[in-house]
């Protein structure tokens, strides 16, 4: 293996490494396990540090591997957004009842990572379905991981069987394809056009595949159980690397093999803007449990996330990332505080949060802030992120739509306030106390703070994108 | 010549604020306050160079105006394009000489005034907040720039009146006096978009250019019978009129002294209530070559605002309030002159002649307040009734404050007799009747101020609580200072250096019009000497004589209540009641009605989630064909 080659794949090579290292690891004492987790947290930070060196554009194995300027920042985004999640997962990893549980928890959460980058860096319709399944499988196994509770176990078959028909329909798309153009091969596909009901059909059986993991009404359905049911770190994975990395891909797709024929799909992330906006909100309002609450609030987000696909020139595809990255950091530090304080008490309803504020002062406003930029308000970087996918969606005259979105965000900003009202205003005889919170944790949820405030001022970070996705072809 | 280090007069006010803001609470007080004023020792002192390079070296024919910085910080379109930068001309060299130096001795007054406060470091934060505010309005390039520092401006003056926070009459004084000001603001923010939107720039170098876009290609849209350019331009004095307490918004300024008095001192007598003279001076060509009618505005504005003040004057009691009336009708003064002047050569004496008062008044209503303030730390009351005698227990204050009233009142050689001298000149080449009216309240004016001396220094003392003692010496060094400037600034050579088109004026000396001025004052002392000097009963048998004026004037014509009745009465009642009501039932009720609709429809569709992942399949497979079919039929 030459340098070079190193290079264009590093990292998916490192994430295999490390895979190695958790295998050998696991085999340690569990008096050491705790120093496992330092040392994964450790090596990963490095992992994502080499993530942001500069790299080439180039492609491998007759291009069914591709990797460009734009795939490495997609990458990066995931791998952040990982690294966060190992922080907040550090103290629920500590504890004594889950040191067997350490090394089995890296060992998916690295194999279903490697899974999404074969997706991105995908060539090829069967190199991506080989990474979905990848990263699909251990995801399974990881919403069932807290093994003895019914509701986790519950998880994880339903999530397995609503995951293997949206595989199903998938791979049908897929083959339909395969039908019409007579090749899966991207670099070949986009030289092809076909408009014919076939393709159409095969087309909206591929996003209907990919929007199963997005959680785009109607495939939704198994989010709000699964959410519920699996631990928190293996939640919090769900709506914000799972959910990136189907995203990511569901746009590298249509924008670059599909991109000269954008009408179907750019229609048809209309209609499922539509749908998943609306329900995802009518269903929020009623959650109290939070982790059910999240579960519906991300799938509001998803329909966000869709408006950016009406517009498929490169505008679209510069905010649908932009957003994305926004939307990461936000529900990383909504989850963050969450994680801290059902790790310390159990507590996870809304009533539980009265008076959070009188004890948890620094905590409260973190998740003020986190909530205010799910929702939407300036000067918070959620604020331009959802202004400008209602920007990209007005450019192509969806007047109705962006209505339409401008009407949900309204709405959803009722229930994200009921949360910063039950913190701030509600009053409860016993809040719950204050809560201590470790090194890591800290330092994740300062990072998710900083960017939460930063990103939306500093217009590098956009004009970065930016040039990223004009740079890239394929 | 490089003036890019003028950055630094900026930049060191804003690092200040933010360190002793944030680290107010971790360092000693006095630390704090000593910090804020070697600080600004060191903005006065760059200054001070600034405009000694500048005006020596400038001179070939006039005195050009300089960008010494600039950085682009907006860009709207190709020609709209709003910089960040500083601007160094005659006019804003003279004002930074003067924000400096008042500063500097309010800061070093407020060491001593101010010890023992709780909210010590926080006030010097704030101190140092509105010098920088200050310093960056009158150094805009720009006039949204200048817009910018002004609600800056704004910002600090209502932090610093309301510094006492705990006291509800500070906190009501602060948000008047920002509701009444933001409004004016209302009115500078719709001219600067009128006038820019017709000249397409913002930058004072090109407006202002006599050749220039907004006064050589004269605009010719009319609205209500006045031009585009008059309506922008009486829109943006209207600004000024708000922060220079014009009549009829001054009402704010009386109760602005709540605030601690070296803040009146700074704010609401030297620097930032000139702001509305600065501005028209600032656009001054703009006013002359374009809307002539509008200096008429200014200029009866200035006079009766100059005349009613020195009447109110007359009858207040609270010693600050005295000065505060006596400032609005100094700015009066000012005004008067700008509205009186022309460009150029000797019509623009006016112009020189506001200026040149606004430089001297800076310094002695400075030494006024800071007096008062020493007074009233001696004998812990604002009210005069409770002072008397004190010349003989505060000689350094009783020595300074006569200085301060004697220029005031106008009596050579100090300085307010020269400038002022210059604005009844201006006055009566133009307008006899304003001249007449600006003649008449310079003796008014000697008057009220001879009434507060003699009734704090002299007349008969209360029995005070405890001895009344001279103040330490971090405040009598200012008023020291303070008073040899007062003296000596009308022997600066002014007309030399800030005229209306940068070239030096020639100026005479006008028998004809500084001796009848100077014996209307010796009247109105004489009067005061007589009524006040001693204790004695002809002052009430004089307000009973005139007790329906008196009354008028103490309650300073009614104007607050006017407000009162106006916003309460007509805009409450009238309007925002049926508003209220019209918001609480029929706009919550639609309201609620979608809100109803919302859950009820979330209720209807909850059986969805049913948690059985049949069902959820069956949502999977018909939602993509269901979503199949509608591409199809939409395509």
């Amino acid at each position: 293996m030459s340098w070079q080659t190193f290079s264009i794949m590093r990292f998916e090579i490192l994430l295999s490494l490390m895979i190695l290292y958790q295998l050998v690891a696991d085999l340690s004492e569990k008096e050491n396990k705790r120093m496992v987790v330092n040392a994964t947290i450790f090596i990963f930070g490095i992992i994502t540090l080499i993530g942001f060196l500069p790299s080439e554009d180039s492609s491998l194995f007759g291009s069914m591997y591709i990797t460009d300027g734009l795939r490495v920042l997609l990458k990066n985004i995931l791998n952040v957004s990982t690294l966060i999640i190992l922080l907040q997962s550090a103290v629920w990893l500590g504890k004594e009842e889950n040191h067997s549980k350490t090394g089995p928890f890296y060992l998916l959460i690295f194999s279903t990572l490697i899974g999404m980058y074969f997706m991105i860096s995908a060539g090829d319709f069967l190199m991506l379905y080989l990474g979905l399944e990848l990263a699909t499988l251990p995801l399974t196994i990881l919403a069932a991981f807290d093994k003895k509770l019914r509701r986790s176990a519950e998880a994880g078959i339903k999530l397995m069987m609503s995951s293997a028909v949206s595989s199903a329909i998938l791979l049908f798309g897929v083959s339909l394809m395969y039908g019409i153009y007579g090749t899966l091969h991207f670099a070949e596909m986009t030289l092809l056009q076909d408009s014919s009901a076939l393709s159409i059909l095969s087309l909206v059986f591929f996003i209907s595949g990919l929007g199963f993991k997005l959680s785009l009404v109607p495939f939704h359905l198994w989010t709000a159980d699964v959410y519920e049911g699996s631990p928190l770190p293996v939640t919090t994975y769900f709506s914000v690397v799972s959910k990136g990395a189907a995203l990511f891909t569901l746009m590298l797709v249509l924008y670059r093999v599909f991109g000269d024929q954008p009408r179907v799909w750019s229609l048809t992330a209309y209609f499922l803007s539509i749908t998943t906006m609306v329900v995802g909100n009518l269903f929020a309002l009623r959650q109290q449990n939070l982790k059910r609450f999240l579960a519906f609030s991300s799938i509001t987000q998803a329909g966000f996330m869709m408006l950016g696909f009406v517009n498929p020139d490169a505008l679209g595809m510069n905010t649908i990332i932009y957003f994305m990255l926004i939307y990461s950091l936000s529900n990383l530090a909504v989850f963050g505080v969450l994680s801290i304080v059902i790790n310390a008490t159990g507590k996870e309803t809304m009533d539980d949060f009265n008076g959070f504020y009188s004890t948890n002062p620094r905590l409260s406003l973190v998740l003020l802030l986190a909530l205010f930029s799910l929702a939407g308000i300036p000067p918070v970087a959620g604020f331009f992120g959802k202004f400008f996918l209602f920007t990209a969606a007005a450019a192509k005259g969806m007047y109705i739509l962006v209505f339409i979105a401008v009407l949900n965000a309204t709405l959803s900003l009722y229930y994200y306030l009921l949360v910063v009202k039950a913190m701030f205003i509600n009053k409860n005889e016993s809040p719950i106390p204050y809560l201590p919170v470790s090194g890591y944790e800290k330092v994740a949820l300062s990072l998710c703070f900083a960017g939460i405030v930063l990103i939306g001022f500093l217009s590098i970070i956009f004009d970065y994108v930016q040039a990223m996705v004009n740079l890239t072809s394929l | 010549m490089d003036y890019s280090y003028t950055i630094l007069i900026l930049l060191t006010p804003v690092i200040l604020f933010l360190l002793i803001g944030l680290l107010g609470d971790k360092i000693d007080k006095m630390h704090a306050g000593l910090l804020g004023t070697t600080g600004l020792f060191a903005i006065t002192m760059l200054s001070y160079s600034t405009a000694f390079s500048y005006f020596s070296h400038g001179t070939v024919e006039s005195f050009q105006s300089i960008e010494a910085f600039q950085i682009v910080w907006l860009q709207f379109t190709d020609n709209l394009i709003i910089h960040l930068g500083i601007l160094l001309d005659p006019l804003s060299v003279m004002m930074l000489v003067v924000i400096t130096t008042v500063s500097l001795m309010v800061h070093i007054y407020s060491l001593g005034y101010m010890k023992g406060e709780p909210g010590f470091s926080r006030y010097f934060a704030f101190l140092s907040l509105f010098t920088f505010s200050m310093l960056g309005l009158v150094v805009a390039t720009n006039i949204f720039q200048m817009y910018l520092f002004w609600e800056l401006v704004g910002v600090s003056s209502y932090l610093l009146i309301g510094f006492y926070y705990e006291r509800p009459s500070a906190v009501a004084a602060a948000k008047k006096a920002f509701i009444v000001t933001r409004f004016a603001d209302l009115g500078f923010l719709i001219g600067i978009l009128l006038l820019s939107f017709y000249t397409n720039t913002f930058d004072f170098n090109t407006l202002t250019d006599v050749n220039g876009p907004a006064i050589a290609q004269p605009i010719t849209n009319v609205f209500m019978g006045l031009s585009a350019t008059t309506w922008a331009m009486l829109l943006i004095f209207m600004g000024g009129a708000g922060k220079s307490a014009m009549f009829p918004l001054h009402i704010w300024l009386p109760d602005a002294m709540e605030g601690p008095t070296p803040v009146s001192a700074l704010i609401h007598a030297a620097t930032m209530v000139v702001a509305g003279v600065y501005l028209v001076a600032r656009l001054f060509p703009i006013y002359s070559f374009s809307s002539p009618d509008s200096l008429e505005v200014i200029a009866y504005v200035g006079s009766f605002t100059s005349l009613f003040a020195a009447v109110v004057a007359c009858t207040q009691l609270d010693i600050k309030r005295v000065l505060a009336f006596s400032t609005l009708s100094q700015i009066g003064y000012m005004m008067v002159a700008l509205g009186v002047s022309g460009y150029g050569g000797e019509a623009g004496l006016g112009y020189m002649a506001s200026l040149f008062h606004l430089f001297t008044h800076a310094f002695f209503k400075a030494l006024l307040f800071l007096g008062a303030g020493s007074v009233i730390h001696a004998v812990h009351s604002n009210l005069m009734t409770d002072m008397g005698g004190l010349k003989k227990y505060m000689p350094i204050t009783h020595i300074t404050f006569l200085i301060a009233c004697l220029t005031i009142a106008g009596i050579p050689p100090l300085s307010g007799f020269f400038s002022k001298d210059e604005i009844l000149v201006a006055a009566f080449e133009h307008n006899k009747i304003i001249f007449g009216v600006q003649w008449m309240v310079a003796g008014i004016t000697a008057f009220y101020m001879f009434r507060l001396y003699f009734n704090i220094f002299w007349n008969n003392s209360p029995a005070y609580h405890h001895t009344p003692h001279e103040s330490p010496a971090t405040m009598t060094v200012p008023l020291v200072i303070l008073a040899m400037l007062s003296i000596s600034s009308g022997f600066v050579p002014f007309h030399e250096f800030v005229t209306s088109d940068g070239l030096p004026l020639t100026t005479e000396f006008h028998w004809m019009i500084a001796i009848p001025s100077v014996l209307v004052a010796m009247v109105g002392i004489g009067v005061a000497a007589v009524l006040y000097r001693n204790k004695n009963s002809r002052p009430e048998s004089l307000a009973l004589g005139m007790k329906s004026l008196y009354t008028l004037a103490y309650h300073k014509f009614y104007i607050d209540e006017v407000y009162l009745f106006i916003t309460h009465k007509i805009i409450f009642g009238l309007i925002s009641r049926p508003v209220a009501w019209f918001d609480r039932h029929i706009v919550d009720g639609i309201l609620n009605l979608i809100g109803n609709t919302t859950v009820f429809f979330s209720g209807s569709i909850k059986k969805m989630q049913s948690g059985e992942v049949q069902w959820y399949i069956w949502y999977f497979t018909s939602g993509v064909l269901l979503l199949t079919l509608m591409i199809l039929y939409f395509n």
